[in-house]
């Protein structure tokens, strides 16, 4: 056996290492673990709930704007408020926007060098990457000239010999199957895509002020000036320039990330029956469509499904959801492998680990700053993915439709989906479905001005005085990296306990008490490699989670010495 | 090696097909984000037409990559792209290629090729509890890898709050000693981007100043630069005069939140805060927070989640019109406790031993607003000691602090 260390896990949000178990060029076990820790939910304590969104948004930079959703959602639970419409409406603007930008970013500039050698792009022939280009999309920047352009410049910069982030990537590794031509595309795309996302988030300063972390959020709705009528607020001008953004937003999804994925996808059907981990999902539905706060009013629909069992949608109940620390670098006053529930949970930092500078985390009971939540004792996937399955299995038309047109076009069965590669493009047909919801909920947002209605905040309950001495709430959400939970404990006015369980810490869960292994842990097992120096397949798994770090904090266990030690650290 | 001929950037703005047109313009731009005569756009043209590209490495430590996707943010976008590519981004986990022991090649040949001759980046608070085991990479230590990296650069920029005064993980409460740059590398050039996160027009702004002089613009005491930190946001609002008027917004959607009147009621905290946000706004100058109609939070400001905070209660004694107040000059009191207690905090203070340390014209921020005594009134002679025309529509929804 020999152990892989790979730290820092590059191209994500936030600090991981992964240690694996090589046997016989495969992967025979896996340990993820998460190496910072900040204490928000304990900064969080003794103060104004009303505060806690900022607070919490700062969770994570790039799922900007979902804490600070999950945030106010869980102290208007707790405090009984229903939002008005507008805010409802914006919220979904902005969450929505939030999913298209982060999913096109992961897939260009987190996840595509996984499956992209940019050094292999400089032999293309620029003729045939049009030819290429034109065959799966008709995105007007497909010519031949236009390819050749980003080839010369991709030569300047390699010829420059500062290669600045691509230096010492994995360029020339046997696991690269693209031909040259797709790489020259897919390079062209990386730019443009840059390019792309930083106009189309200005729908997050229209909305919110700033992007990251929008600040127009309040408990209660949305501390948004709605008037069509006066110049300082959102007007009907600023509604077209959003509308215009949406337009931006679809053209490039269809026309060219979606194709992209599918093309991409063609040449790496191996990593179809690799990657498939747990075969739990689980997905809290979101996108409110209506103001009662009804599931069934979500426009992704709620339900988990066990065991890889499409038959069945099960229900999600937010009392099923707990919290162990049995491997993870925290204490509980009743026992480490004792379930909490966020509202009874604990955050008591206590570092076991070895002293650093160290080489391996092997030995260590405990060994990542992330906790272990359980559905029902069950470890689950979250994510894209688990969205779709859920949906698809519901009988959902839109994402029924695009799913099985996405398999016709990969000549695969749904069985596909439980894999690597089935992440990679349940995250693509999502985006493009909720592209194309932004324009409904900007068209009922505008309907609804002009009926007259320009409240966006209830603000019967914002006076302290008017709260309960003691509530409970709860504000669950999908983010785009999955199932994302707040809780929150109010006494006399303060925050007593507040838990944020998110979706990178469902995913890269340490063990638990009964020692299953999380979503990541058990997803790269049976991953091959072909070079453990260079363990970009590894990368490939991993990325396919989309892994945030930082949110998520809030390779087993023998005797030392056991095994060699391959330091790729 | 860096570039003998020092053309790259003039080759880049032939390559991406950007006009001479544009670029001045973009140096003019940047000519007024750093308050300079419109007359150095031109000196500004020549220096980053000659310059050369210099390595840079970026670390995260205690972060949300906030202000590594501000930097993919960038406005002006195919101009600024160009600034950036003048400098060679060696390191930076969020957007390399490499990964695990591969990645580490990058920073240490960064290091060794380029010693004191590259800059570094740092996002994210140092946590220097418990010997630093609250954040490693590679095994590493932050603390280590920040002592050495910033130890050997020609200089060092903090971008955003954390890595400034160990911002969110250091506010009260924070278990793991989180610090910034300066507390840990103390001899260390260094220069202050605050901001949750930093606006990168600020950030590119700072490095075309450092290609054109070959020096960090000037900064405060506290090693922000004036061109950004200098001037009270109050003074560049655009609901100023609403300030001046009396109108106040009093309840989220009320008339006055609908006409854009001022959040100052609302607890905005932009009568204490040195900022540029209302010029230069963000997202391509799309606009800003309280242009979009909530407060300000005050997060460029030392130790501002817990000095700031409760968001929502109004400030209790705000400067006015003083419209020549340097930053140096009213905050040094404030600032100057504020600053000491941040390295303290950082070695020591782990719990919220320093609350009552805070200063006295603010309550300590944890009590629940239920035990808070009411904001006092502002001086007499402020127009905001008085409701103004907005008090004609009804507010039975208004905040706690109008209790008082």
């Amino acid at each position: 056996m020999t152990r892989i260390v790979v730290d820092p896990i590059t191209r994500i949000e936030g600090h991981l290492r992964i240690e694996v178990e090589v046997g016989g060029g495969t992967v025979t076990d896996a340990w993820s673990s998460g190496t910072m820790f900040r204490g928000l939910e304990l900064i969080l304590q003794g103060r104004d709930p009303r505060d806690a969104w900022v607070f919490a948004q700062r969770a994570c930079g790039v799922c900007t704007t979902v804490h600070a959703l999950a945030s106010v959602r869980a102290v208007e639970n707790a405090l009984g408020i229903t939002i008005p419409t507008n805010a409802r409406l914006v919220r979904n603007l902005i969450a929505g926007t939030q999913f298209v930008q982060d999913h096109v970013i992961h897939f260009y500039h987190l996840h595509a060098l996984d499956w992209v050698d940019i050094v292999s792009a400089l032999s293309a022939d620029p003729a045939k990457t049009a030819d290429l280009a034109q065959s799966i999309s008709s995105w007007p920047l497909s010519s031949r000239t236009y390819f050749k352009g980003v080839q010369d410049k991709l030569k300047t910069f390699v010829g420059s010999g500062q290669l600045g982030p691509f230096a010492n990537g994995y360029w020339g590794h046997p696991a690269y199957k693209l031909p040259p031509e797709a790489n020259l595309l897919a390079v062209a795309h990386y730019l443009e895509a840059l390019d792309w996302q930083r106009q189309v988030i200005r729908i997050h300063a229209l909305l919110g002020g700033k992007n990251p972390h929008p600040q127009t959020y309040v408990v209660g709705g949305m501390a948004l000036g709605i008037d069509p009528n006066s110049p300082t607020a959102l007007t009907m001008r600023r509604l077209s320039e959003i509308s215009e953004l949406i337009g931006q937003i679809t053209t490039f999804v269809d026309q060219v990330y979606l194709p992209d994925v599918l093309a991409v996808a063609g040449f790496y059907k191996d990593w179809a029956s690799l990657g498939a981990g747990i075969g739990n999902y689980m997905s809290y539905g979101d996108f409110p469509e209506a103001n009662s706060g009804d599931p069934r009013t979500f426009y992704l629909p709620r339900g988990r499904i066990m065991g890889r069992d499409l038959t069945h949608v099960l229900p999600v109940d937010q009392t099923s959801v707990a919290e162990v620390v049995s491997h993870s670098w925290y204490t509980y006053v009743d026992g480490d492998g004792t379930p909490h529930h966020p509202w009874k949970g604990e955050t008591n930092p206590r570092y076991t680990g070895p002293q650093p500078p160290f080489e391996t985390l092997e030995g260590s009971a405990k060994y990542s700053w992330l906790k272990a939540p359980r559905y029902a004792g069950q470890p689950m996937e979250v994510g894209p993915l688990a969205r779709m399955l859920v949906a698809y299995a519901a009988g959902h038309p839109d994402v029924k439709k695009a799913v099985d047109g996405a398999l016709a076009t990969l000549q695969v069965g749904p069985e596909a989906l439980f894999s690597t590669l089935g992440r990679v493009a349940a995250r693509a047909i999502e985006t493009s479905l909720l592209a194309h919801r932004l324009g409904v909920w900007l068209g009922e947002l505008e309907q609804n001005l002009k009926r007259g209605d320009l409240a966006v905040a209830d603000v019967s309950r914002w006076d302290p005085s008017r709260w309960p001495a003691h509530a409970e709430g709860f504000g669950m959400e999908e983010a785009p990296r999955g199932s994302l939970g707040h809780w929150v404990v109010i006494d006399h006015h303060a925050i007593a306990n507040y838990q944020l369980v998110v979706p990178s810490t469902w995913n890269g869960s340490p063990r638990d008490a009964e020692g299953r292994r999380g979503a990541w842990e058990e997803a790269l097992i049976g991953t091959p490699l072909a070079d453990p120096e260079r363990p970009v397949e590894i990368l490939r798994t991993i990325h396919s989670f989309d892994p945030c770090l930082a949110c998520a904090v809030h390779v087993h266990d023998p005797a030392r010495g056991v095994s060699t030690l391959i330091d790729v650290v | 090696m860096m570039e003998a001929d020092g053309s790259v950037l003039r080759q880049l703005l032939v390559e991406r097909g950007v006009s001479r047109r544009a670029f001045l313009k973009f140096c003019g731009a940047m000519a007024a984000t750093l308050a300079l005569p419109s007359s150095f756009a031109s000196t500004i043209a020549t220096a980053l037409s000659t310059a050369s590209r210099i390595p840079l490495i970026w670390l995260e430590g205690q972060d949300c990559a906030g202000n590594t996707e501000g930097f993919l943010r960038a406005s002006h976008p195919t101009v600024a792209e160009i600034v950036l590519d003048v400098l060679s981004v060696n390191y930076h986990e969020t957007i390399m290629a490499p990964a695990g022991r591969a990645a580490e090649k990058s920073r240490e040949d960064t290091i060794a090729a380029y010693p004191g001759a590259y800059i570094a980046v740092v996002e994210g608070a140092i946590p220097i509890g418990e010997g630093g085991i609250y954040c490693t990479i590679g095994g590493r230590t932050f603390q280590s890898l920040v002592q050495e990296v910033c130890g050997k650069a020609l200089a060092t920029i903090a971008v955003g709050t954390c890595a400034f005064d160990g911002g969110l993980p250091g506010a009260n409460g924070g278990p793991t000693g989180a610090a910034g740059v300066t507390a840990i590398v103390p001899g260390a050039n260094v220069i202050n981007l605050p901001g949750c996160p930093m606006n990168v027009q600020n950030l590119t702004a700072t490095i075309v100043h450092y290609l054109t002089f070959g020096s960090f613009p000037a900064t405060d005491s506290l090693g922000r630069p004036h061109f950004a930190y200098g001037q009270l946001l109050h003074d560049q609002c655009e609901r100023r005069a609403h300030f001046d008027a009396g109108e106040y917004v009093l309840a989220w959607g009320d008339d006055g939140h609908r006409k854009g009147w001022c959040l100052y009621k609302m607890g905005c905290k932009g009568p204490e805060t040195f900022a540029n946000c209302p010029t230069v706004r963000f997202n391509d100058r799309t606009s800003w927070p309280v242009k979009a109609g909530h407060g300000c939070v005050g997060c460029t400001m030392p130790r501002f989640w817990d000095q700031m905070s409760p968001f929502y209660r109004r400030l209790s004694n705000p400067p006015g019109f003083a419209v020549d107040v340097l930053a140096d000059q009213i905050g040094l009191g404030l600032v100057g406790v504020v600053a000491g207690l941040a390295v303290v905090h950082g070695v020591a203070s782990y719990a919220r031993a320093h609350a009552g340390a805070a200063p006295a014209e603010e309550a300590p921020p944890l009590p629940p607003p239920s035990t808070e005594p009411g904001a006092p009134p502002p001086p007499g002679g402020l127009p905001g000691a008085e409701p103004g025309p907005s008090s004609d529509a009804p507010a039975p929804e208004s905040p706690d602090e109008e209790a008082s």
